[in-house]
């Protein structure tokens, strides 16, 4: 099964992240850089499906020069390859233009299983797997916390606010996946070394035959007006249980009617 | 006035959402509120009352064994056809996982921007969205075709306006890629009376703190007793303590509730990313300097295992 999986870089969420007063883009130049979490999930996974079923992996970013850290990062967990979209014209893309060049990027690579996070934690827009079926033409399954592979037929568990749904397709078909699918691997030595002589291909804009005037700022359908930082939450009250804290817990309840 | 598009979401234990409710008030900010049902046959004779009620002015019934059995693509493109027919002032969804995913493949259909986990939407279009754990403010608009916008549960007051709307059935033609994602089974889990996380008004969550499974009875019992719904961290969902559906944070759901009781929690800050602009934090943790405390307006030094039971007490005795 020839799987590709995508891997954005992001701003480490545990510390603080700004948007650039310039461009109101996301700072990433202060920012320590990582693999979006979900996606090392997704990583896993398709190792997972190699390890039962054979076939290829291939990681599939689109980002600035510098995801090529992450981009060795993903390889060294174990997968074949690597794809890198990178163009300056991208900066400041949409998700919509994100899912048209990606994409484009898919068009090349013939896959069968198209593995994604369910959500990137700076964007959290949650919308990418189902954009890239949609210009696909293939079936999403998304947010899986248990993926079967049978031959061309996929069978996934996803969480659903009642319960949850057992939902399946054919190849190809693209999965996003939620992190309780699996628990990733740590990259061995062996694999960090490997990782260095992997194959990594760069392609620009031109090569997707995509304009550049459809992404990046030029071609973005929505754009920020202004953002600013939150003033942090001030601490109110504070008390030490001498006995009578639970009492006076409710009793601040009721003052703010909530009891 | 041009219509505004509400795509309406409903469980089948509450019936029409809480957060559809909002879109409905929200829309009226710019136009006339159109509620757009997207279901299995008869979904939306059971959803019209609310839907008038909160000033729905029309009601498209969208009702297909398709949508039903297949994930949200047939959906997209009922709502496609709908926009390109009707010309609406703007298109408004929920900021749930469904309601992302349908924008999504409308954005790409009709090549339009879309806004997600919207708090707030001007006459003219303008959103506002909050970004990284609730941090940042973000002003943002749609500069390509119509204000597509998912609004994040818990942002606006639904205000009734009772209207008559009238039932428009639209027709279902889905495409065959359309039906390539099958809903083979549903299980209904969440039984019982709480609300649903993200749209409660309350919610009581507990960390690694409880220390096991079985002491989840306690934040169940402030849960209860305060009406709310229950959170977990994601410390006590790997513990085992309680399911992963009830995680609060950055890898589970955001809540915006008028309360927010931490139990045992302390505060990091994937944690806060899901419950960050709740309007009151209160906080129970028995080491003083826990980070919860920097954002708690209410904050509790002390062994959960006494605090509790003395305040479920104290709510008894009040009630
Ligand atoms: C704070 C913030 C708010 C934003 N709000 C909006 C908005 O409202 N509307 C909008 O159109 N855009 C928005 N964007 C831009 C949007 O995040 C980017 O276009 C992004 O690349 C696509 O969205 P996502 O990462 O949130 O995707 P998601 O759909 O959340 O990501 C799902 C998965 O898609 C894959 N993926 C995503 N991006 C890439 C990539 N570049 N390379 C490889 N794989 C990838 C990953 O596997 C990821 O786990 C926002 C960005 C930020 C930082
Ligand atoms: C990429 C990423 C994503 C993440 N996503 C999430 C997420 O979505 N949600 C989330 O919650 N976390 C998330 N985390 C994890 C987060 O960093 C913290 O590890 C987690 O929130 C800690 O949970 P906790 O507060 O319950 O546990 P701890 O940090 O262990 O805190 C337990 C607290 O309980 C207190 N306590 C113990 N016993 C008692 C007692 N008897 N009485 C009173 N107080 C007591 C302790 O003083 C302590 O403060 C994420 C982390 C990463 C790296």
């Amino acid at each position: 099964m020839n799987i590709v999986v995508l891997v954005k870089q992001v701003p480490d969420s545990g510390a603080e992240r700004n948007l650039t007063s310039d461009d109101n883009t996301v700072d990433r130049g202060s920012a320590n850089n990582v693999i979006n979490e979900m996606d090392e999930y997704a990583i896993e996974e398709a190792l997972k499906i190699k390890e039962a079923h054979g076939g290829e992996v291939t990681i599939l970013t689109m980002g600035p020069d510098r995801a090529t850290e992450s981009i060795r990062k993903a390889l060294s967990m174990g997968p074949d390859a690597a794809v890198h979209v990178v163009d300056d014209a991208l900066a400041g893309s949409c998700a919509v233009a994100t899912s048209k060049v990606l994409a484009a990027a898919l068009g090349t690579l013939n896959a069968d299983l198209i593995l994604c996070g369910a959500e990137s934690t700076d964007g959290r827009v949650q919308v990418l797997p189902h954009m890239l079926a949609e210009r696909l033409g293939v079936a999403a399954l998304t947010g899986a916390r248990k993926l079967t592979v049978d031959g061309a037929s996929l069978t996934a568990e996803r969480q659903t606010e009642e319960g949850y749904e057992v939902v399946s397709a054919a190849t190809p078909a693209v999965v996003s996946v939620w992190d309780t699918i699996n628990e990733p691997r740590y990259p061995s030595f062996k694999g960090i070394m490997a990782a260095k002589k992997k194959p990594v291909r760069t392609l620009s804009l031109a090569d997707l035959g995509v304009s550049a005037d459809e992404v990046g700022f030029a071609g973005a359908t929505s754009a920020v007006v202004e953002h600013s930082k939150r003033p942090p939450r001030s601490a109110g009250t504070k008390i030490t249980d001498e006995g009578t804290a639970g009492t006076q817990l409710v009793e601040y309840l009721v003052t703010e009617k909530f009891v | 006035m041009a219509e505004v598009l509400v795509v309406v979401e409903a469980t089948q234990a509450f019936g029409v959402k809480k957060v559809t409710l909002e879109l409905l008030t929200l829309a009226r900010r710019i136009g006339s509120p159109s509620a757009v049902v997207l279901g299995g046959p008869g979904a939306a004779a059971e959803l019209a009352g609310k839907l008038a009620e909160y000033g729905a002015e029309k009601i498209y019934a969208a009702e297909s064994e398709e949508i039903d059995g297949h994930l949200v693509a047939p959906k997209a493109t009922v709502l496609a056809n709908l926009v390109r027919e009707v010309q609406p002032a703007a298109v408004l969804l929920a900021s749930t996982q469904e309601g992302k995913e349908i924008a999504g493949r409308l954005a790409v259909k009709l090549d339009n921007g879309l806004l997600t986990d919207v708090v707030d939407l001007d006459a003219d279009g303008t959103a506002t969205q909050v970004a990284f754990a609730g941090s940042t403010i973000v002003k943002s608009k749609v500069t390509r075709g119509l204000p597509l916008v998912t609004l994040r549960p818990n942002s606006v007051t639904p205000e009734p306006a009772p209207a008559t709307p009238g039932t428009v059935a639209l027709e279902v033609a889905a495409t065959e890629a359309d039906k390539l994602a099958k809903v083979v089974e549903r299980v209904a889990e969440q039984k019982g009376s709480r609300p649903e996380l993200t749209e409660a008004s309350i919610v009581v969550s507990g960390g690694r703190g409880i220390g096991n499974a079985d002491n989840f009875k306690l934040v169940e019992e402030i849960a209860d007793l305060l009406g709310g719904a229950v959170g977990a961290s994601r410390a006590a969902v790997d513990s085992g303590y309680y399911p992963h559906q009830f995680q609060v944070g950055q890898t589970g759901k955001t809540v915006s509730p008028q309360l927010y009781v931490a139990l045992g929690i302390s505060g990091a800050i994937q944690h806060r990313a899901g419950m960050q602009t709740s309007k009151t934090i209160v906080a129970v943790n028995k080491d003083a300097e826990a980070p919860i405390f920097e954002l708690a307006d209410f904050g509790v030094v002390g062994d959960l295992f006494k605090v509790l039971p003395q305040a479920a007490e104290e709510i008894r005795k009040r009630k």
